[in-house]
């Protein structure tokens, strides 16, 4: 939810170019047709933000709230266009009556990705507890989620599960794991 | 002009006024409670949305359509106590200067519908000066219904985005929606002609 306070490891995300992370759901979105991208921002997700900025394919802009983010791309999915919300776990923690209200009961395809943090070196004890509420909010919502781990399965997983959200329409969390990010380190 | 001048208006009255307005097949999305119990009371039409939870969201919901039918004009019906949980919200549609978006906001200072507690802004914060402050440049208190009217016809051709907002009495609404999500959004798809009725 918050801008990041610390830096990112310097050695973060595997690779640069074409093959990053980044790059991958960049493309991933626009082969779907993804165009509308509200997000609350996170430090890990700063380079994918700033191509999506960069891409005149996309309409990308800040939210106040995760919240907000969700109903902008659940209003546009009803007029016909497609979006997904970029944000934090500490954001997602906010959005259990949004999703429990609005994207599941009307059945909406929302599309959400969450950069994780709280585990895997995390120096906050506050985004530690609350990445721990993540996945039961999930699961007791019934509501897919994938965790991506490896770049070499991240195109699959994204691909793939976008096109279930859309078919299904159903929501779905991707869960951008530090393995894959390189995720964010206490460095001062 | 300040909520002083203002008169106390009818949140179904209202309603029925600005339907009766629209020719144009446009969008309407209301939010929880008795704003859009009295939207479904007015009538349905086919480009109604109905709120059943996610308090706070009409505008954004509104947003997103706008977003996605530029050439359509969108309207969303927020309460005050509404509104009050996603003020953030204005500041991001100032951004975006989305010119088919209308707000509406219908302040009657309490959250009716759950005992008629006072809002913590009622009798402290203005929501048209809010509305301002957070760059909506074309907001305006409605003096009376004519006057709510006329605002009407002006947001039909703005070039940026109107919020209106209206003093109403504390009558709760007239009608209840019926609460069934699934067919909501998909009776709403279809009056937006982004799908064909099975």
């Amino acid at each position: 939810m918050a801008i990041a306070e610390q830096q990112t490891s310097s050695q973060a995300g595997p690779g640069s170019g074409d093959k990053s992370w980044h790059s991958i759901v960049l493309q991933t979105l626009k082969r779907n047709e993804i165009s509308l991208i509200p997000y609350v921002p996170d430090r890990v997700l700063t380079p994918l933000i700033k191509n999506l900025h960069a891409d005149p394919f996309f309409t990308t802009f800040a939210t106040a709230r995760e919240e907000e983010a969700v109903g902008i791309v659940s209003g546009a999915w009803m007029g016909g266009r497609r979006g997904a919300v970029l944000m934090q776990t500490s954001g997602f923690a906010t959005l259990a009556n949004t999703l429990a209200s609005l994207a599941v009961p009307y059945q909406i395809p929302l599309i959400m990705f969450v950069s994780e943090r709280g585990t895997l070196g995390e120096f906050n004890y506050g985004q530690s507890l609350v990445c721990r509420t993540m996945r039961p909010v999930l699961d007791s919502l019934a509501l897919e989620h994938h965790t991506i781990t490896r770049l070499d399965e991240l195109e699959f997983i994204a691909e793939r599960s976008i096109k279930q959200a859309v078919t299904t329409q159903a929501p779905v969390a991707l869960i951008l794991n530090p393995l894959l990010t390189g995720g964010k380190i206490f460095d001062k | 002009m300040s909520t002083r001048n203002t008169k106390v208006m009818n949140r179904f009255d209202v309603t029925s006024r600005l339907i009766a307005k629209l020719k144009r097949e446009e969008a309407v999305i209301g939010g929880i409670g008795n704003t859009n119990f009295d939207l479904w009371a007015a009538g349905h039409r086919p480009q109604n949305f109905y709120m059943l939870g996610s308090m706070g969201l009409a505008f954004p919901i509104a947003l997103g359509v706008a977003l996605a039918q530029p050439d359509r004009r969108v309207f969303a019906l927020e309460g005050d106590g509404s509104l009050l949980m996603q003020l953030g919200a204005l500041s991001t549609i100032a951004a975006l200067k989305p010119k088919n978006l209308v707000m509406i906001v219908m302040d009657n200072g309490i959250y009716q519908i759950t005992g008629a507690q006072p809002t913590p802004a009622a009798g402290v914060a203005d929501l048209v000066a809010i509305a301002l402050a957070s760059g909506l440049t074309n907001s305006a208190w409605a003096a009376d219904e004519e006057d709510f009217e006329r605002l009407i016809d002006e947001a039909m051709s703005a070039d940026e985005p109107s919020l209106i907002a209206l003093r109403i009495d504390d009558k709760p609404g007239v009608g209840t929606t019926r609460r069934d999500p699934v067919q909501i959004r998909e009776r709403f798809m279809h009056g937006l002609g982004v799908r064909e009725p099975l």
